[in-house]
């Protein structure tokens, strides 16, 4: 299934999580592949429940107590789903990184921020003096201005984007050949947004780092990754080379989403928004879980659920009329 | 900061004040009277009534009400006609035995309590929580003068390994000590526990784990410190509960402190020491709440910015 197995930093193979529910277990992610080249950014976009934090969870291993998962996660050709937890562990933070959200509620409010970006550093045994500078080094490289006063401050002494950068600094600290990045820039500010992808960019850039940008703006996704995955209802609807995908789309929920953002498409001038209601993991329908809501649909979609298959170079869709999509 | 200590100190001089005014309504409207207590059973009206006079009862309330609350603001506490001496002055002497058992009582409490909670919340519903659970409950349904003779029949009487009652030595403290702090520890390992399980699901503790830290470095480096801010402000707020049961577990182990010394009072209406008693409860717990507000907004860096330095 993985495309180039040699280059691939991160193979994530058929992934299912399962959340403990109320009367059932929840598949909230279902048979999920996709891989991150190292280096390269790739995008995870999808409405909001389609799975995109779970599968970013999975992949570091901070999902919530009680989920079961299924398939692989392979890191350098180590499946981590099946790796010990002191393994698990000592992957978190000095391999693979992540940050959320938001940043207000993701950093500890009573511990100052230079101690929260430096607390890996410290805890690898670099002497105290010697992880101040690097925290220093590490916030201006954020893009913290002031970085060794502001290493004395708490985060509510921080604006939302000042918060992530510090985030992004602490993420950064052990090292890591991969970022996760989960919405990064969704609580913040529109003009403040640009400025954090610009820096994830940068950053990602000049470090070969890799990186999984997650976000339900495929605007954010367009700026940045150089593949996306498009999730739907905790399934890979469509995954591709990210100018292909949002140019042609090779499935209907993609087209619908493009739609529905104006500036994506300068062609289209009004927005159409996407109509009805996401499908959820808890009363997913049978068939395409698109279906209910697709303007191709018949009376296959109903029935058999489609697989995801390769319907041009580098471009696959789980369609089952993909090639009615493609322009 | 000053700000607030002063808002505080306000605060506390019409705690103060309410508290005088609600113990002089009391010791008044219980039956009896320091006369006829005083001069027993066979003392006659006219001799009952001339000992009142002389002791100011005689006044109409609201004349005396007045006259104890200009006494009480020029540190005036009066005398106590049974001891004949000044009543803060034998209420001061027997403070420092009570302050002691609280203390020890509240450390017990807070250390065990603590490090209950910690390990309950760290893996909740595992083993130790449930035992820790469990044993809470019973304890903080007990009450603590029975609590107080089961150790005493346990471990004076049955098995002989420390004094039931008196001062002296520190055994002598062990028995008072933890039959005081038993619900005390109750309380506290249950707010801990709640607080650290609840502490232990914030996104900020998801960071944490990011970084490749173990649970135990999580909860004792990052969940720790944030359930320690509710439990501090309890630990406050129970301090003036604890002198109140402070005063029942004196009675029980016949340790010298105000306890003892206010139920003889009320026995025999001596009603200057127990307002000086009162009061001096009343100022030591409004003391000792500050100082747990103010290591509040040391745990919590949000609140010291709030109040301005
Ligand atoms: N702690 C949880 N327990 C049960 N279900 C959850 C929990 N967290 C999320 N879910 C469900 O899992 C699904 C996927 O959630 P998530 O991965 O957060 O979606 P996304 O990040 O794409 O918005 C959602 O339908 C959500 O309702
Ligand atoms: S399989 Fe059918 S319902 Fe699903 S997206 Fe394709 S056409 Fe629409
Ligand atoms: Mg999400």
């Amino acid at each position: 299934m993985p495309e180039n197995p040699a280059g691939a930093l991160l193979q994530v193979a058929d992934l299912v999580v399962d959340l403990p529910g109320g009367k059932s277990d929840l598949r909230v992610v279902d048979g999920v592949s996709f891989d991150v080249p190292a280096g390269t950014t790739v995008g995870l976009i999808g409405e909001s429940g389609s799975g995109k934090t779970m599968t970013a969870l999975a992949i570091i291993g901070l999902l919530p107590g009680g989920a079961a998962t299924g398939g692989q996660v392979v890191w350098r050709g180590e499946d981590l789903l099946h790796a010990g937890p002191t393994r698990r562990r000592r992957v978190r933070g000095h391999e693979i990184s992540m940050i959320f959200q938001d940043p207000l509620a993701a950093l500890n409010p009573t511990q100052r921020i230079g101690r929260q970006v430096g607390e890996i550093l410290r805890r690898d045994g670099v002497p105290r003096g010697e992880a101040g500078r690097r925290v220093v080094e590490l916030l201006d490289r954020a893009g913290v201005p002031d970085p060794v006063r502001r290493a004395r401050e708490y985060p509510h002494q921080f604006s939302g984007g000042m918060r992530q950068r510090a985030m992004i600094a602490l993420a950064l600290a052990g090292r890591p050949s991969l970022l996760l990045a989960d919405e990064p820039t969704t609580a913040l500010d529109v003009t403040v947004q640009a400025r954090i992808l610009r820096l994830l960019r940068s950053i990602q850039e000049r470090d070969g780092l890799a990186m999984l940008l997650v976000s339900h703006d495929l605007r954010v996704v367009a700026h940045v990754a150089g593949q996306v995955v498009v999730m739907y209802a905790g399934r890979v609807a469509e995954r591709g080379p990210a100018r292909q995908v949002l140019d042609r789309p090779a499935h209907p929920y993609t087209r619908a989403l493009v739609r529905s953002v104006p500036a994506v498409r300068t062609r289209t001038a009004l927005a159409h928004p996407l109509p009805g209601a996401p499908a959820t993991p808890a009363n997913r329908p049978a068939g395409c879980p698109f279906h209910p809501r697709c303007p191709l649909a018949r009376e296959r979609c109903r029935l058999e659920v489609p697989a995801i298959r390769e319907v041009g170079p580098d471009r696959w869709s789980a369609c089952h009329f993909a090639e009615e999509v493609l322009p | 900061m000053t700000r607030m200590i002063m808002r505080r100190l306000l605060i506390g001089v019409f705690v103060m004040w309410g508290a005088a005014s609600l113990i002089f309504v009391i010791v008044r409207a219980a039956p009896g009277d320091p006369a006829s207590v005083l001069l027993g059973p066979d003392a006659s009206r006219e001799q009952v009534a001339r000992l009142n006079a002389s002791l100011g009862l005689d006044r109409p309330l609201l004349v005396q009400y007045v006259g104890y609350l200009g006494d009480v603001v020029r540190l005036d506490f009066g005398e106590s006609h049974r001891l004949a001496r000044p009543a803060m002055g034998a209420v001061f002497e027997r403070l420092p035995a009570t302050l002691e058992l609280t203390l020890a009582a509240t450390a017990l409490a807070v250390i065990v309590g603590l490090t209950l909670g910690l390990v309950a919340g760290g893996r909740p519903d595992g083993i130790v929580d449930r035992v820790v659970s469990a044993t809470t409950v019973a304890l903080q349904s007990f009450p603590t003068f029975w609590v107080g003779i089961m150790l005493i029949l346990l471990f004076a009487l049955g098995l002989r390994l420390l004094p039931s009652a008196g001062v002296g030595t520190p055994a002598h403290m062990v028995l008072p000590a933890v039959t005081l702090s038993l619900p005390f520890t109750a309380i506290v390992a249950r707010l801990t526990r709640s607080s650290v399980v609840e502490a232990m699901r914030e996104p900020y503790v998801t960071t944490a784990r990011s970084k490749g830290l173990t649970e135990t470095q999580v909860l004792l480096g990052h969940a720790l410190r944030n359930s320690l801010i509710p439990v501090v402000t309890i630990v406050g707020l129970q301090m003036g509960a604890l002198m109140g049961g402070a005063v029942i577990v004196e009675n029980v182990f016949a340790w010298p402190g105000l306890g003892s010394l206010i139920v003889d009072a009320v026995a025999n209406r001596d009603y200057a020491v127990v307002q000086a008693a009162t009061l001096l409860i009343a100022g030591v717990v409004m003391v000792l709440n500050l100082v747990a507000d103010l290591l509040y907004t040391r745990l919590d860096p949000r609140i010291r910015m709030d109040g301005g330095s």
